[in-house]
Order: C-alpha cells, then sequence, then structure tokens
C-alpha cells in the first residue's frame, strides 16, 4: 500500500512531488509485474504474486534492486497468470507457482529469457519476447488501458509518477469550467456505457442547471453479460476514474462524487476504496485541493444485484435506498436526479478518458476514430475466439481486423456465425458484415449497438434462436416490472421462444415475436425494455432461415436444440469401447465389445452424455 | 453480531452516519456479518434509521443477493453470463441442482450448499465459470462441477467466505498455505 502521509497543497508541490517520484527511480531497477485481475487471481496469479514478494524479501543485501509489484489486468486473460519483467518487458504467460524460480534467478536477476515460458503465435510459430510482439496487443491501441498492466493499482505512487492526476493540475491551474467543458466537447467524447452520447453535451447540461448540491456519479454497474471492461478500468488504474470524476465536478460546479459498483467485483470495490483514501491523504480529494478552491469528495456504493440499476434513474433510486425501477424522462438526471437535484452520471471508462483528453488536448484525443465517434473503445473480446480477453481499439477498426488479428480468429478453426455486440440491448452481426467499421453509428444502422463494450463472437456451433432465447431469460429475470410491456412482453416472448427451440413452433410465430418486439420498442418505460426485444427482432432480420427450420422443418441447424437432431455413432471411428454404453442413462447403446457400437434412436432422450464422454470423438450431431 | 444486534446495527448505521440513503449498504453490511437479512436485524434497522420495514423488505426482495434465509456452509455462485451459458452453464446448473437437491436461490437440504446462479461475473475467459466461497473455479463441464462441489463439502464448512473479497485458486491456496511461515509480504 501507499507510503504517502503528507498532503500536497498546490499544482506546483504534485509536480514537484511527482519529479521526486521519477528522479528517485533507479532505471536499472528489476521490476516483475504479476498481473492480479479477477481472471489472472482465478488462475492462481496471487499465489504467483506471494512467491515473487517472497524471492523479493529473501534476496541479500538491497532488496529493493528487483522489485515484485501487482498490476491491473493486462487483458490477454486467455493466457493468465500473466507475468511480465522489466527491462525488457518479457512476457510471461499461464507462469505457475513452480515456474517462479526459475524466472526469478534466469530472468529477474540474470537477465535471460526463459523460452518456454514466450508467447507462440498459433499460426506463424513465431515466438514473442515482448507483449509489442504479440498480434493481439500489436494491433490495439492502449489509451485508456495504458496503465493496466504496467503500474500497481493500490499505490497513488505509480499513477502520480506515471503522469496520473495532471490532467487534474492542467485543469485547476489553467482551466475555467467552461474551457474544461469545451475541451471535451470539442474532444468529440461519447459516452461509453451504451448510449453514445455526447460527453460534452451533458456536461453543459448539468452546468447550465440550477439546484444545489449537484452530483458527479461514476456508473460502474457493469450489467450487461459478457463484458468486463469496466471492472478491469476500476480494478487495473482506479485513479483514472477518480481523477476523471474532480475534473467533471470542477467542470459542472459540484463537490459530490459516488461511484456505483457492481456488487460481484468485490476486487474493483478494495483498489477503488483503497485509491480514495490515498487520494484523501494526499490531498486530491477533500476540501481546497491544491489550493484551488475546488472540493470534490467521492464515495462507494456497491448495487446489489440488478440489471436495470445500469439505468440512470434507476441506478439514482438505488442510491436512495428504494428499489431499483426507472422513472420516465419528462425531465433528465442532469437537471433532476439524484434528490431531485442535478446529477451528472458518466460510465467509469468515459471518465477514465477525461484526464487524457485534459492533458493531451481535443485535438489529440480527435486525431483517433471516425468522424463521428472519436477515441478508442475497449471492448471485451470473448465466445469463440482464440484470444479471449480485453482490447482497446481505435474506433473505425473493423469487425474483420478485431476478431482476426487482435482476436486470432476462432477458435478450433471453425466458421465464424456472428458477433453479438451491446449486451442484452444489442444484437447480432453476421459474416457479411464483418469488414464494417466499428462505431456508434454504423453499429446502430447494423440493427445493433456499441453498447458498454461487450463482443461475443459466435460459431457454427451457437443457434441463433437459442442466443435470442438467452438473451430474453436473462430480461425477463431482469425486468424490475413496473411497466407491463417489459414485464410481459418479455414473458411471452420468452415463451414463443422457447417452444421454438422445443421443436413447437406454430406457423405465424415469428411475425407474432416481431410484432411483440415493435410493442415493447414503443411503449416500454424505459431504455432497457425499448430494447429489450433486439436480441431477438435483430436474430429474425439476419437468421431468419434459422427460425423457420426450428418451426417448419423442427430441425436445429446448428444442432444445439436437443430434440432437433440426433446423435449417431461413426461406425469407422468407433473401436467399441464401451464407455458410452456404459454411461448412457436410459441403455440405448448396443453393440459388441471392439465393434462399433449404435444409439437406438426410439430410446434416445438426446442428454449428449455419449457425445460428451466419447474419447475418440465417434459421436456425431445430424 | 446475530445475538448480541443492538449494539452491532446501531454500529453499522453509524458507519454511515445514519444517512437512509446508505440502507442498502447497510443490509449489505448485516448480510455479511450475520449471512442473511434475519427479522430482527431488519426491525432493528428499521426502527432505528426510521425508515418503513415494508421498504426494506421492498429492497430485500428486489435485489438478488439479499437472502432472507440462512445460507449454508457453501456459496455457489454459477456465472450464467452469455460466454457461460454458449460454453454450457446451463447443463452445469441442471446438473447441480439434481446432484444437491438445490433450485436457485436456495439452500440444499443438508444445509452444505447455497446455490445462486449469477449474471456475470466477468470472467468471460475462464467460461464456464463457477465462485465457491469467493474463489473462482474455470472451464468446467458438469461432471467436474459437481465433482469439485463433493469435494469441497467433504472439506468442511467455509469461514465466512463471503467477507473473502479476492480468489485463489485451490491448489495454490494450499501450498501458499504451507510457506505462510516465510516471510512476510513486501509493502
Amino acid at each position: 500500500m501507499s507510503t504517502v502521509g503528507t498532503k500536497i497543497e498546490s499544482v506546483k508541490s504534485l509536480q514537484d512531488y511527482r519529479e521526486e517520484l521519477l528522479a528517485g527511480r533507479d532505471p536499472a531497477t528489476r521490476c516483475v509485474r504479476v498481473c492480479i485481475g479477477t481472471g489472472c487471481t482465478a488462475k492462481g496469479s496471487l499465489a504467483v504474486l506471494e512467491q515473487f514478494r517472497k524471492a523479493a524479501d529473501e534476496m541479500p543485501g538491497d532488496a529493493e534492486v528487483v522489485e515484485s509489484k501487482c498490476t491491473g489486468c493486462h487483458g490477454f486473460c486467455e493466457r493468465g497468470p500473466i507475468v511480465v519483467v522489466d527491462p525488457g518487458n518479457v512476457f510471461y504467460h499461464g507462469v505457475q507457482e513452480e515456474d517462479v524460480a526459475e524466472i526469478w534467478r534466469e530472468t529477474a536477476i540474470g537477465g535471460r529469457v526463459l523460452e518456454r515460458l514466450l508467447y507462440e503465435d498459433d499460426q506463424t510459430g513465431k515466438i514473442a519476447t515482448t507483449p509489442d510482439e504479440i498480434p493481439f496487443y500489436s494491433a490495439q491501441k492502449r489509451i485508456v488501458l495504458a496503465h493496466n498492466g504496467v503500474i500497481d493499482p493500490t499505490r497513488i505512487e505509480e499513477y502520480i509518477a506515471a503522469g496520473g492526476y495532471a490532467g487534474l493540475t492542467k485543469t485547476l491551474d489553467s482551466m475555467q469550467p467552461d474551457d474544461v467543458i469545451d475541451e471535451i466537447t470539442r474532444a468529440g467524447l461519447r459516452g461509453r456505457g451504451g448510449g453514445g452520447f455526447l460527453t460534452g453535451r451533458k456536461w453543459r447540461s448539468a452546468r447550465r442547471a440550477d439546484g444545489e448540491p449537484k452530483y458527479v456519479i461514476a456508473n460502474g454497474d457493469e450489467g450487461d453479460p459478457g463484458a468486463f471492461m469496466d471492472r478491469s478500468l476500476m480494478e487495473g488504474d482506479p485513479h483514472a476514474v477518480i481523477e476523471g470524476m474532480i475534473i467533471a465536478g470542477y467542470a459542472i460546479g459540484s463537490s459530490r462524487g459516488t461511484i456505483y459498483v457492481r456488487n460481484e467485483y468485490p476486487l474493483a470495490v478494495k483498489h477503488l476504496t483503497a485509491a480514495i483514501e490515498q487520494a484523501r491523504d494526499l490531498g486530491l480529494l477533500g476540501e481546497n485541493i491544491l489550493g484551488s478552491g475546488h472540493s470534490f469528495d467521492v464515495r462507494i456504493n456497491r448495487g446489489a444485484g440488478a440489471f436495470v440499476c445500469g439505468e440512470s434513474t434507476a441506478l439514482m433510486a438505488s442510491l436512495e435506498g428504494r428499489v431499483g425501477e426507472p422513472r420516465a424522462k419528462y425531465i433528465h438526471t442532469v437537471e433532476s436526479g439524484l434528490h431531485g437535484k442535478p446529477s451528472l452520471l458518466n460510465n467509469v471508462e468515459t471518465l477514465a478518458n477525461v484526464p487524457q483528453i485534459i492533458f493531451n488536448g481535443a485535438d489529440w484525443f480527435a486525431s483517433c476514430g471516425t468522424e463521428k465517434s472519436k477515441g478508442t473503445k475497449i471492448f471485451s473480446l470473448v465466445g469463440k475466439v482464440k484470444n479471449t480477453g480485453l482490447v482497446e481499439v481505435p474506433m473505425g477498426m473493423t469487425l474483420r481486423e478485431i476478431v482476426y488479428d487482435v482476436g486470432g480468429g476462432i477458435r478450433d478453426d471453425k466458421q465464424f456465425k456472428a458477433v453479438q455486440t451491446g449486451g442484452p440491448s444489442g444484437g447480432c452481426i453476421p459474416a457479411e458484415f464483418l469488414d464494417e467499421p466499428v462505431d456508434f453509428d454504423r453499429l446502430t444502422e447494423l440493427g445493433s449497438m456499441m453498447g458498454s463494450g461487450g463482443m461475443i463472437v459466435l460459431d457454427e456451433d451457437d443457434c441463433m434462436v437459442h442466443v435470442a432465447k438467452y438473451f430474453l431469460q436473462f430480461l425477463k429475470a431482469e425486468s424490475c416490472g413496473k411497466c407491463t410491456p417489459c414485464r410481459e412482453g418479455t414473458a411471452q416472448m420468452l415463451e414463443v421462444l422457447t417452444r421454438i427451440t422445443k421443436g413447437k413452433g406454430r406457423e405465424g410465430d415469428i411475425p407474432l415475436l416481431e410484432g411483440l418486439g415493435e410493442l415493447l420498442e414503443d411503449t416500454a418505460l424505459c431504455a432497457l425494455g425499448k430494447t429489450a426485444a433486439y436480441p431477438v427482432l435483430s436474430t429474425v432480420r439476419r437468421f431468419r432461415e434459422e427460425y423457420e427450420a426450428h418451426i417448419v422443418e423442427g430441425r436445429c441447424p446448428a444442432k444445439q436444440c436437443p430434440g432437433l437432431f440426433r446423435y449417431e455413432i461413426n461406425a469407422e471411428i468407433c473401436n467399441g469401447c464401451r464407455l458410452c454404453a456404459k454411461r448412457c442413462p436410459v441403455d440405448a447403446i448396443t453393440g459388441e465389445k471392439k465393434k462399433p457400437h449404435k444409439i437406438v434412436q426410439e430410446k434416445c432422450t438426446n442428454c449428449g452424455t455419449c457425445f460428451d464422454v466419447c474419447p475418440f470423438s465417434s459421436i456425431m450431431k445430424v | 453480531m446475530c445475538e448480541n444486534s443492538t449494539s452491532a446495527v446501531a454500529t453499522i448505521i453509524d458507519r454511515y452516519a445514519g444517512d437512509a440513503d446508505m440502507l442498502i449498504p447497510m443490509m449489505q453490511d448485516v448480510q455479511s456479518e450475520c449471512g442473511y437479512l434475519p427479522q430482527t436485524e431488519l426491525k432493528e434497522l428499521s426502527g432505528l434509521l426510521g425508515v418503513p420495514l415494508s421498504q426494506i423488505y421492498s429492497v430485500a426482495t428486489f435485489y438478488s443477493s439479499f437472502r432472507l434465509m440462512p445460507k449454508g456452509d457453501h456459496t455457489i455462485q454459477l456465472c450464467m453470463g452469455t460466454v457461460c451459458y454458449l460454453k454450457g452453464a446451463d447443463k452445469i446448473s441442471e446438473a447441480i441442482q439434481k446432484e444437491f437437491d438445490l433450485v436457485p436461490g436456495s439452500t440444499s437440504p443438508d444445509g452444505k450448499f447455497t446455490y445462486s446462479p449469477i449474471n456475470c461475473v466477468g470472467a468471460c475467459a475462464l467460461a464456464p465459470v463457477m465462485v465457491v466461497d469467493g474463489e473462482y473455479h474455470g472451464g468446467l463441464e458438469p461432471g467436474s462441477a459437481v465433482k469439485l462441489l463433493h469435494k469441497i463439502a467433504e472439506a468442511g464448512p467455509a469461514d465466512q467466505a463471503e467477507k473473502k473479497p479476492a480468489a485463489k485458486k485451490k491448489t495454490a491456496k494450499k501450498k501458499a498455505a504451507k510457506k505462510k511461515a516465510a516471510g512476510s509480504k513486501k509493502k
């Protein structure tokens, strides 16, 4: 944890403090960086870190020559735990406890590279020593994630030494609130949480709104399943979010900040809590920050497990200690939000962009991206893609580049089918649009949306009706129940989808789904309800033939819906090991030992046990 | 605290300076100390805070992370995020429910497990993921998930699992424990 104790009272002293920190650093210091993001932690990185720290402690003489530290998520969760050794930026993946001694001896002390732990490219066989040589990283542009994986998120000194809080000092030193808003507006920053609303315009409205006090709220209630951008930011670079909030507070004239964090993110809460305390200790939060006269403080509220609380009015209801039900938005929350006071709600990724925009200028930011979508966007690239993880790419990169260059293509070299973006409010984009640029407007035109940045890659084995059913199940369970269209509409749509996936679909079900979807879009109370039908509408639009195959032919083309395909044994591969026959719960498999077996279709219940247990992959779905 | 609740509920309220806005964090603290939301504590909270019990009850039943029943020795959180689902989390869910006689949100008859499917833990690279007592287990299938849970049940009750924020891998934890004697943490 941090070692800072004294308050910094002016912009100049913060700059001096940064220089002091940098001067105290020996560039020759060897350093082992261990990722402790949730992904790597689950794979055992805390034990790896402990081993490294032990090794550092046991060093004879001056132990500071080699430092071991924890960092936030590197993004390449697929290959965790990730360990990087400096100098040299040597990137090791899949590091286990037993590798620690060797890494310590060879690389940390000896400066030699251990080839067996380096990344090897599947396709080219090329071995990469540093992240820049790995296609997953080299195709990215990491601006918001620049500190993730580099600094220790539990130490404010590291953030400051890396240039942190320089955006704040510039703000307090030389900018008026309106200048800040102008800069953000000129940069063209748009909300990263889903809507894509212009951040500068929102700030302007909040500044102009009447009422005291005003609130700045950071939305870290990342509810979309399959998305973890905000989690990694809050875990790996919490001060960037806090700095963004202080600047926002200065711009709109607010001294009260709240970060609303999802209950499922305990590590994010821990790191944010520590970050807030350290910022207070240094005087970067609290009264009269850096002698500027601007006061601002932040508190954390944990969500309690309700997806709808990502919606602005529901979130504010939750902050007031009530159930998270949205209200109609005749009046926006920037004018009347928390306790009926002006409340500025921004996503944490949006806020993390702010310090960089202020420090580097609007032109710098706007030079990246497309005409109406500037900067970069973090996506959680997951699903059937080879390199799962967190990626940050410039707006306007094509889907193909993201899926194939960064993501390394489809796992097991299967056929790409679609990419699902925008979470439960989004849609599926099929292969024919792979060369489309990814930005806010283009994704909407394609019938999906940017959303918060979940990007779920689907392959030939994924049934689109099943995918749509998944989202409807999710939304039915998460509908707050306040308005009838959403509460009843999602339930009815789910019922129709369920019968389709059971082969009991009826003629007219597709138009029925479309009708219900349009009804929801027109009449639901909040944005989540209005978009609840999108997963269905977009799959009906792009994959109508799959719906028809289920309804008309009783067949699931992706062979995923039980009962709508058969299991058969490939006699050429089966060697009669009897494993499947032993495990079949209904004794539907017959055959003599060491001779090919057969499935008695009349008995088979399609449970898939034989498919899972066959060691020779001789069971086929037909 | 649950035995000696009067002072503890008051302590929790003090922690948030008696701000009724912070009702949800207060209830979260009660739950983290008691393992669930006992009636006595909720009534206490209502009285001291001046918030109607009906509002507390509506909050407790609206948000999925609150429990009104005691939890089992171990808490199973099965991720039902998109990726986990596509990789077979629904099948794992079925297997667990069948094996341990559970339904979502319930505690098994033998009091060993409390089961809550949750929306997404954001560890998609490990899908399908199950979090047991705060420890993440990835790459599961129905068979291995059930096996893992049996193993955990044999090992005995977890100690206040909800308090542990971070997670360690099972094997790693054992090894770390062995080496615990040596060396203190740096910084």
